[in-house]
């Protein structure tokens, strides 16, 4: 894990004591709440329906036990003893009094964390796999990136007042766990033929009111080169992108309507005067310097298959099927991936206690190199843990309510905080997660069922990722009562798609039966239980769906 | 209104900044928008004065670029302080096309971006805002002074012990 040095130390710590200058102005008057607005912004401060909002930033995901207990116990001191992992693997405080602010974001600098760039019109928190440093799959840790990333992008002076907010992700394996095409930036870590690292780059990716794959500009941009080519895009965007319109700002619909080709031109020729320059190429120390504080733990040598982890799954069905869906295979033999799964059947999605944070520190600590992630699918991993380790964690979860072994399955929804937090939202999201979860509780049949993701968003802003779910869920208000538009075939991992619209919308009421209905129908649709939701959706398209569900309209 | 540049305020400014259709005064310094600049260029460049251009967020450089090297004064504007482009603007001309002279930021010029401001080469900042008058003139200015990128005044501030890359303190820029 990246550790703050000096510098990095005494940045966060000015950026505390600006921001509690900049408090202090707006509590005795001196700013108005317009002009405060933006600054707050700056620093993850939102207002929201009942009260300020706190994010705080996880760069990448990346979490250990010291900072997950000082989240608990912000958690407890400052807000109702819990707080709400986010799709771009941060985490949001809802009833935070601004007056306590500074003394948070004080807080979080002891640990080496911040809230800056949380939100506003600029390059927000670098996200990646959340299974960085224990995927099978990958050719180099994206984080190393992520970090490079972050450094450079922390209060650019030249690009802090974009046209609208820009997202960037990066992924080191050809499986896309962070949805990379649907960001401003999509990066993926690879070699080419000569075994050089490098990056395929896809820009102009998002989701919001007009979702867009991003396009792909670069199929091998040099390791060095990464700087200067992104500082290329962004003062592309940053020049160029629509100021008129805010829901027409971000770097997707710049690129819808110039078109791919002479953007990516323009990018180039910007790239070539900064390398000219060669003030941002990357030197090899200090990328070695990066990539040393993610070398690998020392992990034990094992045989590939434990006995008690075996033992375990004979011994015990809920261990069984945790073992099943919760464990992911690591690089290192003998090792797991454990996923926490966040969304107890009836709990809010993303949501954590403090003594359930507190919990994990521990397990992280005494069992995964003290090592934690927050996925953009709202759960939290434990990345490296003996296999022989496992049954033990899992007794612990289980303990907290935190073992529910459904990822990737129904009821491991992803849902924005909606109408029961968010000041922008048309509808309620937390409250239809979990009634759905509620009708497929059962687990077996969740099995049945097999890999299927539901999202849902509580407005057309897509917090909650709707139109890259197989099932998208839309909150709209048609005529003052809440409603909910279905989208269907939706993707983010790397055969990206956006959900199709599947006729008009869903009332309250409605809604989980009309999901019901999709599952049903998927599984009278499908040739074997090898061929997931999104596999039948492609073969089949969108009308036999629609045909169920409109049946007797 | 005040003119701060290069870290004081300064009360004998000797630029004249003219509109669409002020006249040309026979001597002195001034400067014209980009689009008249472009239009009178041979009057202007026989004047045998000191030459500005003022350049609105979004005009870019397109047309100028001969003439850059010549300009004493280039003025970048920021119509809403949410308005990036400047700034992007300011690094071009400075890095680009290494553009020495006086480049002045105007309009809402506010104490929470000066720091962006100088950082991407501006070396004078018209400020209207009373109260950023008042904290710049008092030394009551908290902004953050380290940074991690390189931009367009490094040359003017060494780097940090250690050696690492672009890492400086800007605290003496303001
Ligand atoms: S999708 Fe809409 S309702 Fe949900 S969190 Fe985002 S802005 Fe709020």
């Amino acid at each position: 894990m990246y550790r703050y040095d000096e510098f990095d130390r005494q940045f966060v710590a000015e950026r505390v004591e600006e921001f509690r200058d900049q408090v202090a102005r707006r509590l005795s008057g001196e700013l108005t709440e317009d002009e405060f607005r933006p600054l707050r912004l700056m620093n993850g401060v939102y207002l929201q329906l009942h009260a300020y909002m706190l994010r705080i930033a996880i760069p990448y995901g990346t979490l250990n036990g010291r900072k997950l207990r000082r989240l608990a116990h912000i958690a407890r001191r400052y807000d109702r003893g819990f707080g709400h992992f986010t799709t771009r693997q941060n985490l949001q405080f809802n009833w935070i009094r601004l007056e306590d602010v500074p003394d948070i974001l004080a807080e979080l600098a002891e640990v080496e964390m911040h809230a800056i760039q949380t939100s506003g019109n600029c390059i927000r928190n670098v996200s990646a796999d959340h299974f960085a440093g224990a995927a099978a799959d990958e050719v180099a840790d994206p984080r190393v990136y992520a970090e490079i990333l972050r450094q450079w992008s922390s209060l650019h002076p030249e690009f802090t007042f974009l046209p609208r907010k820009f997202k960037i992700a990066v992924v080191a394996s050809p499986a896309d766990r962070a949805a990379i095409q649907v960001h401003d930036i999509g990066l993926q870590v690879k070699r080419n033929e000569a075994g050089e690292l490098g990056f395929a780059v896809w820009v102009g990716g998002g989701l919001g009111r007009t979702p867009m794959i991003g396009r792909k500009v670069r199929d091998f941009l040099p390791e060095a080169e990464l700087l200067s080519y992104c500082e290329a895009i962004l003062r592309v965007y940053n020049l160029h992108g629509r100021r008129d319109n805010k829901y027409k700002a971000r770097l997707k619909i710049l690129v819808h309507e110039a078109g791919v080709d002479e953007i990516a031109r323009d990018i180039e020729a910007e790239y070539e005067a900064i390398r000219a320059r060669g003030a941002l190429a990357m030197p090899q120390e200090e990328i070695a310097r990066i990539r040393a504080y993610f070398a690998p733990p020392a992990f034990a040598q094992l045989p590939a298959r434990s006995s008690v982890f075996e033992a375990a799954k004979a011994d015990s069905r809920s261990f069984a099927l945790f073992a099943e869906r919760n464990v992911a295979p690591h690089k290192v033999p003998g090792y797991g991936i454990v996923t926490i799964s966040l969304k107890a059947i009836g709990a809010p999605p993303g949501d954590a206690t403090a003594e359930q944070m507190e919990l994990v520190a521990d397990l992280a600590e005494r069992y995964s190199f003290d090592e934690v992630r927050v996925s953009h699918e709202q759960n939290l991993v434990l990345p490296h843990v003996r296999l022989d380790d496992i049954p033990a964690v899992h007794a612990a979860l289980a303990e907290a309510n935190l073992a529910t072994p459904n990822a990737g399955l129904v009821t491991d929804i992803i849902a924005c905080p909606g109408l029961d937090y968010c000041a922008l939202a048309n509808a309620r999201s937390i409250p239809v997660a979990q009634r759905i979860a509620r009708r497929f509780a059962d687990i077996e049949r969740q099995k049945q069922i097999g890999d299927l993701k539901i999202k849902i968003s509580g407005c057309i802003n897509a917090c909650g990722h709707h139109h890259v779910g197989h099932i998208g869920i839309l909150g709209v208000d048609r005529k003052g009562e809440e409603f909910y538009q279905i989208t269907l075939g939706g993707s983010g991992d790397e055969t990206c798609s956006i959900g199709e619209i599947v006729g008009k919308g869903f009332s309250s009421e409605e809604v989980v039966d009309a999901v019901e209905t999709i599952i049903e129908t998927y599984l009278g649709l499908r040739q074997g239980p090898e061929e997931t939701f999104l596999a039948v959706f492609r073969r089949v398209g969108e009308a036999p769906f629609r045909e169920a569900l409109y049946a007797d309209a | 209104m005040a003119l701060y540049r290069n870290g004081s305020f300064v009360t004998d400014d000797p630029w004249r900044i003219l509109g669409a259709d002020e006249p040309v005064p026979p001597a002195g310094p001034v400067a014209l928008p980009k689009a008249r600049f472009l239009a009178e260029r041979e009057a202007l460049v026989g004047r045998n004065a000191p030459l500005g251009v003022v350049i609105e967020a979004g005009e870019g450089l397109d047309g100028l670029e001969d003439d850059i090297h010549r300009l004493s004064l280039i003025v970048l504007t920021f119509p809403k302080y949410t308005d990036g482009r400047s700034y992007s603007t300011a690094r071009i001309l400075r890095e680009r096309f290494s553009y020495r002279g006086e480049l002045r930021a105007t309009g809402n010029v506010l104490r929470d971006q000066l720091r962006f401001m100088v950082r991407c080469g501006f070396d004078a900042l018209e400020i209207v805002h009373e109260g950023t008058i008042a904290a710049l003139k008092e030394g009551r200015i908290k902004l953050v002074s380290l940074h991690y990128q390189p931009a367009s005044r490094d040359e003017d501030i060494p780097p940090i012990a250690g050696g690492r890359p672009w890492r400086r303190s800007s605290a003496g820029l303001l």
